[in-house]
């Protein structure tokens, strides 16, 4: 039979699609802290959502509350259309995925992978054939006599997969399951991960508190803070539009500067930055918050959009260079303004980059690149 | 995460399997202290048999006790054995945990055996040769005597006990005041010792109280004139069964409640000694 | 609880080990000076006197095998080694049985009912093994509390031998030994993250399958250290058959008490020493070989 793909399909990878997630109004409380705190979220069929946040920001209770190992004090969640809150872990027919890979030290590779399939009362010999088809799938084809102790990080992580996967369930979670393997490893882990994904087309949860990662890999990410979703949206839109300040200084890097708001127009405001000779426009939809005319705010500038220039320039933002440093491909050049704030520009051209401590210079940025952060309004 | 959070708790149906496992738990905790307790208002009972429940209460047994002068000899003689073994097994046990935490690895398996030997070697074997042993020297039922074989058997539990305090303390307090012109043994007692004197306490009182109940070696080595208290007790058990066992079991009871709640007290004061 | 968890530690050499990886500071010689009294005492009353014992059995009256010979060759002290033997995997079965709840309760217990527990198993550890004997004595007499109880309930018409039996000495060590089998199953529970149970419940387990498929297979070498811990205690005890068993079914403890206080037949009592210290030596090898060999294959905590 010949094929017509450019890659044969991997054994035991048919689709077998996702199911959607419905949390409304989770809140959970450890004493006096609120670890979830009134969380509502739909996570679309098939979809990779990845939750992510420093830690105690709630990210991890609310997959355990997914998963069924905390019953939230408050809100539902429902998987499928079906509402699951109050039900064991052990009925839920999800798949997890753990940190530390949690394999069973005393079954074999094979068996740890069987054991879902054999939960469920699949026979002996057709369990390990499936087994062995889950194994396939995470190219880990012929291990199944191994004991997971004679494994690296890396393929413990991934019998850990075909493992939460071989019964065919709609939903795998997946709480940092890449934070205890080294950079290289993670980057390939990270490809296979949603290569399955999107081979399987099951919906994954995926928590994280390394932004690079969830950037990567997620369709949607929710930016968890103190138990609430900061923003909840597609890779692109945290980066280019953060809709908190805690978003923009979370995702990439980003400078603060205090900002004086001038009159407000119908396009936008003028708001003056220290240093700067002369206010700059800033259009509406790059103003977050309660920002009133005459107040105070915070303007937020990433590094990479920075150009350095004159400083007679009139658009530009005057101040002194404090330190270069070079950091392979980019250059970072840190530079003070006229009230001692700092900010780090990353210059992308190494070679061409002729500046030292002392000089004075001029900042630019295109029009659209700086937000204005004002009182924060309740969070969406 | 917490630790201790278990899997679900779910509104799920009356749990029988874990209410019976409650059950049989406590049914086999009774089944733990009833022994240990039942003897208690035993001892406070007139009559001169055993009976329980007690018809009346009377000290009159524990009198008997703290009166006859065979019990005080007995008695007195396990405190001496005791206190001793005490200091000579923190003495040494000390020295030996100081040598397995800062020490030279060279001597790790020897001295990994010679702990671990008391342990293992079953106390029937330590008590009939160290008899022998006394025998041909002359000095059965002598101080010395207990005293030797009781720190023996003791000195493991100290090496467990002060090692594991030693391992707890930075190493590099040590050398800071090294590094200030002290000498190494000066450095230990101005830091070292004062931060691991709850893990002694701990340590000592383990001593006391094994040495004290201990019963076998004390069998053995106990000679017509000089007799341990378990040794006494274990005569009067046999041939004598009066309330004055059950008047001394619980005094012997309450002393090991004692020793377990200050070594707890310990635990709790070495913690904030080093949250300091 | 690591203190009191002494005698299990003892059990696992890797924990002992744990010990010397701190910082390495003494020299040769210093550690030499500090470990000298420990080993001139220890060679002098523990390690020479057994070896000098021990000699006895082959040396008296000359170099000889005879002794060990007689243990084996008369049927009177076959018995007395099998019934050794037999009442150690008693006791051992019944501490277990009784005792395993007991710890994995304790794991799931927080609080003052935590404490409450830890108290009731910790406190028969470190009170005489005298006092606990005593009080089965006293228990199971005649007219002791538990006869009383059987009449009351009319089970029995009238007093039953229940003291000086081979059950009250089983009764009586499992009694006096529970403590060294709870502890060692207790730390092997407690030590496994509860991520494993999470991950078994995950794949579809409920609690009684995590229980028998992941939770007892990853404790089987604290299951296994405890069991042992307790065979090889009743294997040489000599207070509780002493005071508890009938003066005709020896174990060999008694054997020995009798022959070397009563018959002053001390190469025969070597021997049985002897014996009892190959027994003993040969058990501990082996679940050292074991408990390392597994953890080789990535077994156990």
């Amino acid at each position: 039979m010949a094929s017509t793909a450019t890659q044969p399909p991997v054994a035991g990878s048919e689709r077998v699609g996702g199911a959607g997630i419905e949390i409304r109004g989770l809140a959970k409380r450890f004493g006096a802290v609120r670890a979830v705190d009134d969380v509502s979220l739909s996570v679309q069929p098939g979809e990779f959502l990845a939750l992510l946040g420093p830690s105690g920001s709630g990210k991890t209770s609310i997959l355990m509350s997914i998963a069924g190992f905390e019953l939230p004090d408050a809100g539902s969640i429902a998987i499928d259309g079906r509402d699951v809150t109050y039900l064991p872990a052990s009925q839920r027919n999800l798949g997890m995925v753990f940190q530390k890979y949690t394999l069973f030290p005393h079954l074999s590779v094979l068996d740890n992978v069987a054991f879902g399939l054999k939960m469920r009362g699949v026979a002996r010999a057709e369990r390990h054939r499936l087994a062995e088809q889950a194994l396939a799938t995470v190219r880990l084809e012929g291990y199944g006599k191994r004991m997971p102790a004679q494994l690296s990080g890396g393929q413990q992580q991934r019998v850990a997969l075909a493992r939460a996967i071989v019964y065919k369930p709609k939903v795998l979670l997946m709480d940092e399951p890449l934070s205890a393997l080294d950079k290289n490893l993670r980057e390939e882990m990270q490809l296979e991960i949603k290569r399955l994904q999107s081979q399987l087309g099951i919906t994954v949860v995926f928590v994280t508190h390394d932004q690079g990662e969830a950037l990567t890999m997620a369709d949607r990410v929710a930016i968890l803070n103190q138990g609430r979703i900061q923003q909840l949206d597609a890779p692109k839109a945290l980066y280019e539009r953060p809709r908190t300040r805690f978003v923009a200084g979370f995702i990439g890097e980003t400078n603060f500067m205090p900002a004086e708001i001038g009159p407000l127009r119908t396009q936008g405001a003028l708001v003056q930055l220290p240093g700067g000779a002369s206010p700059c426009e800033v259009r509406t939809d790059a103003l977050v918050g309660r920002v009133a005319a005459g107040g105070r705010a915070v303007a937020a500038l990433r590094p990479e959009q920075i150009v350095i220039g004159s400083p007679e320039d009139p658009a530009a933002l005057r101040a002194t260079v404090s330190g270069v440093i070079y950091s392979g491909s980019t250059v970072l050049c840190i530079a003070q303004l006229s009230d001692g704030t700092e900010l780090r520009a990353r210059l992308p051209d190494p070679s061409r980059v002729a500046l030292a401590a002392g000089d004075r210079v001029g900042l630019l940025w295109p029009a659209d690149a700086l937000r204005i952060y004002g009182d924060e309004v309740a969070a969406a | 995460m917490s630790k201790n959070e278990n899997t679900v708790r779910h509104r799920a149906p009356f749990d029988f399997g874990a209410l019976s496992l409650r059950v049989y738990v406590w049914l086999v905790v009774l089944f733990i202290m009833v022994p240990t307790l039942i003897i208690v208002p035993m001892s406070f009972s007139p009559a001169d048999f055993l009976e329980f429940p007690p018809s009346g209460f009377t000290l009159h047994w524990y009198q008997e006790f703290f009166g006859d002068p065979q019990w005080q000899k007995a008695a007195l003689l396990s405190l001496q054995v005791a206190a001793l073994t005490m200091v000579c097994s923190v003495v040494i046990g000390t020295m030996v945990s100081y040598a397995i935490v800062r020490g030279t690895e060279r001597f790790r398996s020897a001295t990994q055996l010679m702990v671990i030997g008391p342990v293992i070697a079953p106390h029937i074997a330590v008590a009939v040769a160290c008899y022998l042993f006394y025998q041909r020297l002359g000095v059965v039922g002598s101080l010395a005597g207990f005293v030797a074989a009781h720190t023996v058997l003791a000195l493991p539990f100290v090496v467990f006990t002060v090692s594991a305090a030693l391992s707890r303390v930075d190493p590099d307090l040590e050398s800071a005041d090294m590094s200030c012109g002290a000498s190494r043994a000066r450095a230990f007692f101005h830091v070292t010792l004062p931060l691991i004197v709850p893990g002694l306490l701990s340590g000592a009182l383990f001593a006391f109280i094994i040495s004290f109940d201990e019963p076998v070696v004390s069998f053995f080595v106990s000679s017509v004139r000089q007799r341990t208290l378990p040794r006494r007790m274990f005569e009067d058990i046999e041939q004598n069964l009066t309330p004055v066992i059950p008047a001394i079991a619980t005094l012997l009871t309450l002393l090991s409640i004692a020793v377990l709640i200050a070594v707890a007290l310990l635990r709790v004061l070495e913690r904030r000694r080093r949250a300091e | 609880m690591s203190t009191a968890t002494a005698p299990v530690i003892a059990a696992s050499p890797s924990a002992f080990s744990r010990l010397w990886l701190g910082g390495r500071q003494l020299s040769v010689a210093a550690s030499a000076v500090l470990l000298a009294p420990f080993f001139a005492l220890l060679l002098l009353v523990f390690v020479y006197p057994l070896l000098s014992l021990l000699s006895l059995s082959v040396l008296e009256p000359h170099p000889t095998l005879a002794n060990y010979a007689r243990v084996f060759d008369n049927p009177v002290y076959v018995r007395v080694m099998l019934r050794t033997g037999w009442i150690s995997l008693l006791t051992t079965v019944l501490a277990l049985v009784l005792g395993f709840p007991i710890a994995y309760m304790m794991t799931r217990v927080k609080g003052a009912v935590a404490a409450l527990l830890t108290a009731c198993v910790l406190l028969p550890l470190w009170s005489s093994v005298l006092v606990r004997t005593a009080a089965w004595i006293v228990l199971l007499r005649r007219d002791g509390i538990v006869n009383n109880a059987l009449q009351w309930l009319g089970l029995t018409g009238e007093p039953v031998k229940l003291l000086y039996t081979e059950g009250a000495v089983v009764l009586a060590m499992a009694h006096v030994l529970l403590p060294f089998l709870i502890l060692p199953i207790y730390s092997a529970l407690k030590n496994i993250p509860d991520d494993y149970m999470r991950a078994a419940a995950m794949l579809g387990a409920n609690r009684r399958r995590a229980f028998f498929e992941v939770l007892l297979p990853m404790s089987r070498a604290g299951v296994w250290s405890g069991c042992l811990m307790v065979f090889l205690s009743a294997l040489g005890f000599f207070v509780t058959p002493a005071l508890v068993g009938s003066p005709q079914e020896l174990m060999i403890a008694t054997l020995v008490s009798q022959q070397v206080r009563e018959m002053l037949d001390w190469p025969f009592a070597a021997a049985l020493i002897g014996v009892l210290m190959v027994v003993v030596a040969t058990l501990t090898m082996v679940f050292n070989k074991a408990v390392s060999f597994n953890r080789l294959i990535g077994g156990g905590a």
